[in-house]
């Protein structure tokens, strides 16, 4: 892997790997001392177009566990706006030397256009782009529900997929790049998803998807679920004729009290509901959903360093295990250099 | 300004041997600006003799929608350096839409297209009219005028936006009748296109880019095809892209509508597929389509439901392009590589032959465009507006080598079938040896005065 783009062309053995390295880093963070010496050296840019506190302050957590040093880049706001070109910037980064950059943007693709152009010749992260993909967001999903679905099947985790696993998305499909990472890596793993929202947000095309589509959410959960995974709906969804009214959406779609208890109900005792935050309570989910036993949330957003400590790892610290040799001087010999630091040479 | 010393009367050139639309060889002579003779074993008396064997004559290509960018975005492109991609691309004639800046709503900014087009000198460059003042799609901008000045405007057209007020439409349509001209739409849905970023199907719902909708065309279009019946006008449709357009114009002529329609030659070969790239050389407006709409097309244009290949040739500088897809500007060059990827496309694919080319790039747009010395047959008498094409050559398309200012090829890297040898231009040949070789001069009277025109203002 040179980048993590998307998680549509992640192949099984990659996703595994990384799911495997962030169970190690999860060690690293159960530790006194949260840290390696690994990326000592290496600068990683966290290149945010978009405002997210909590994606960009992961990221950053992660590059420092592994030492490397942290650049943020906050677009938003700056020089970077219409006027400066995401051309002009990334050529900035690279004259500065950024080995790794994670970017976050408005627009669909924009990682792709790093990734695919010689503007900068360092590893890309995509930490959402438009409403196309957020991969770190859907292997924190897929570690979430592998160390569950693992703990119930009494096997370890490592080297495990998520096969069989039931799991259904609910909500704004059309705009959600998580839901499309989540889509993609559960296919991948061998999970079956469902994915239940109004048909307004729904895109055309989602009957090509490898999943189900449900336009009924208490069908959805009646057939069984593993794993519930709510999606935040936007305030600029409100007023757009997607849905009449919140409250109408709410009953329909969201993660209700009701909902919460036709799981004990129904005998789904063992049903996570997931969230890849911030949440609207009250909205897409309720409290008594989001602080439940049941809820992820948390462990989401503490598996999210780990994932973006493998990602990070993987891509900048070399990736022994598959042919090397991309052109990429620079990236890769400073990766052999450095992964001679490396604790674990073990991936 | 056209003191040279070539003039239409001069240069005579004997072809010799080409097959005319591709039928049996003969010879052409080319002489004062019109086909002197065409025959077999002609004389040359004189004349430079071009062999033509192997090659194809064609009448000369005509643009019914080319973006010349001037006045306004010379940056992008000028009517001198478009104008050169057309003459190398075998044209003879283009219109050159009405977005430039200013808008050319008024007869004064028609004149300045027409005089910077003679003063190039490469083809006939016809200017097109917007519909409404500055394409703002709220009032009429006066078509009278437009039509009435030295351009002699026939096709009005707010090109790049629709216009989408069924009423504005109507009046539009109604009101062109009085001097025999043309609305060209741009059918485009508004409302259900904001902020589209491409075709809405399956690879926009991966991809997470705005989708464009099909029924956003199509339903203008239906509209369109009715208030043109209704008010008796004549109608063009603009780059018509996809299979549910073909279907509505179809039934429309079947009705008896004067309506015209008009495919780009990139959307009678990409896809939406093509956009996984992110790369922004693909991104047009309309946008690429799937397969089954490029088979619709395809058809659609041999069977003349479409009547017109028309390249929406639209350059654009790089920094326009070397951005974020959603930040990218819409369009494609296509002067230079339209003749081949029709070839490509239509003719290798047996659907075509070199007749049908003729009228689908000359004949029918030069009808369009009301054009009466364009589009003509390779008759002796008649204009000598004429493309030699060598269609067993193969090329390599290379943006940085073309005449156009934009590199914004999406055929870039592709090998293309069929190459101009030769464009010759009121009898003049501004392309010789597949090379730009100099401008037709107008003589300086007609440099100011269109040659047909009697009245100005």
């Amino acid at each position: 892997m040179k980048h993590l783009l998307s998680t549509e062309d992640l192949s099984l053995s990659d996703a595994v790997r990384i799911l495997d390295t962030a169970e190690e880093m999860a060690a690293v963070g159960e530790r006194e001392v949260k840290k390696l010496p690994t990326l000592r050296g290496r600068t990683v840019v966290n290149l945010f177009f978009e405002d997210s506190t909590r994606t960009r302050i992961s990221f950053e957590a992660a590059a420092k566990r592994l030492s490397a040093d942290v650049i943020n880049f906050s677009a938003k706001g700056s020089s970077v706006s219409k006027g400066e070109s995401l051309k002009d910037t990334a050529q900035t980064l690279s004259a500065m030397g950024a080995d790794a950059v994670v970017i976050r943007h408005w627009a669909s693709g924009a990682p792709h256009r790093l990734a695919a152009t010689d503007w900068i010749d360092a590893a890309v992260i995509n930490a959402g782009d438009g409403t196309h993909e957020h991969p770190t967001q859907a292997l924190l999903d897929a570690f979430t529900m592998r160390r569950h679905w693992s703990k119930l099947a009494g096997t370890p985790s490592a080297g495990a997929a998520l096969t069989g696993m039931r799991v259904a998305i609910a909500g704004d499909v059309l705009h959600s790049r998580v839901a499309r990472s989540n889509v993609w890596l559960l296919r991948t793993l061998g999970a079956e998803v469902t994915l239940v929202a109004p048909p307004t947000l729904l895109p055309i095309g989602v009957e090509k998807w490898p999943c189900s589509v449900s336009y009924d959410l208490d069908e959805t959960l009646a057939r069984g679920v593993d794993a519930m995974m709510m999606l935040r709906v936007q305030g600029e969804r409100m007023n757009a004729s997607f849905f009449p009214t919140t409250r109408e959406y709410s009953r329909r779609w969201g993660f209700d009290d009701n909902r919460l208890r036709a799981l004990d109900t129904l005998g789904f005792k063992d049903t996570i509901i997931m969230h890849p935050g911030p949440m609207n309570r009250g909205l897409e989910i309720s409290s008594a959903a989001a602080d439940s036993p049941r809820s992820t949330v948390l462990a989401q957003v503490r598996n999210g360093v780990s994932i973006r400590m493998a990602a990070l790892y993987l891509l900048l610290s070399g990736d022994t295990r598959e042919p090397a040799g991309r052109p990429n001087t620079t990236t890769s010999a400073s990766a052999e250099t450095t992964s001679a630091h490396a604790p674990k040479e073990s991936h | 300004m056209a003191s040279q010393q070539q003039d239409a009367g001069t240069g005579a050139y004997l072809i010799r041997g080409a097959a005319i639309l591709g039928g049996a060889p003969e010879d052409l002579l080319i002489r004062g600006g019109i086909i002197a003779e065409r025959g077999l074993n002609l004389s040359a008396d004189g004349a430079t003799v071009i062999e033509a064997a192997g090659l194809v004559a064609l009448p000369g290509m005509v643009d019914i929608h080319t973006h010349l960018r001037e006045p306004g975005r010379e940056d992008a492109e000028t009517v001198e350096t478009g104008t050169r991609a057309a003459a190398l691309g075998g044209y003879t004639a283009v219109h050159a839409m009405a977005n430039s800046t200013p808008v050319a709503d008024t007869a004064g900014v028609v004149e300045q297209v027409l005089t910077l087009g003679r003063t190039a000198g490469w083809v006939d460059v016809r200017p097109v009219g917007a519909v409404t003042v500055g394409l703002a799609g709220e009032q009429l901008a006066e078509l009278g005028a437009m039509a009435d000045s030295r351009a002699r405007v026939r096709v009005f057209s707010d090109d790049g936006i629709c216009v989408h007020d069924p009423v504005l439409m109507r009046r539009a349509l109604e009101y062109v009748k009085a001097f025999d001209g043309v609305v060209a739409q741009h059918a485009q849905e508004p409302r259900l296109t904001a902020g589209a970023q491409m075709n809405e199907g399956e690879v926009s719902a991966v991809l997470g880019l705005t989708g464009w909708p099909a029924v956003a065309e199509e339903s203008i279009i239906a509209r369109d095809v009715l208030l043109a019946q209704h008010v008796g006008s004549r109608l063009h449709v603009c780059h018509v892209s996809t299979a549910g357009s073909v279907e509505i114009i179809r039934w429309a002529k079947s009705r008896g509508v004067n309506v015209t329609a008009e495919v780009t030659p990139h959307h009678l070969w990409l896809t939406d597929e093509l956009a996984r790239s992110y790369d922004p050389v693909y991104k047009v407006n309309p946008p690429l389509r799937t397969d089954a709409d490029v088979q619709a097309l395809r058809a659609a244009l041999a069977d003349g439901t479409i009547d017109v290949v028309g390249t929406d040739h639209a350059p654009h500088p790089s920094e326009h392009k070397e951005c974020e897809w959603a930040q990218a500007a819409m369009g494609m060059t296509g002067l230079e590589t339209a003749l081949s990827v029709v070839q490509h496309t239509m003719i290798e694919t047996g659907l075509m032959g070199w007749a049908d080319f003729a009228r689908v790039t000359s004949t029918a747009p030069a009808a369009i465009g009301r054009l009466t010395d364009q589009g003509r047959p390779l008759d002796a008498g008649e204009p000598a507006n004429v493309t030699l094409v060598d269609p067993a050559a193969r090329w390599t398309v290379d943006p940085s080598k073309m005449a156009t200012m934009g590199r914004n090829s999406p055929f870039a890297g592709r090998e293309l079938p069929g190459k101009v040898v030769a464009t010759f231009f009121k009898g003049h040949p501004t392309v010789l040896d597949g090379k730009l070789n100099t401008p037709y001069r107008w003589l300086p009277e007609q440099a100011e005065l269109p040659g047909t025109a009697t009245a100005g203002h």
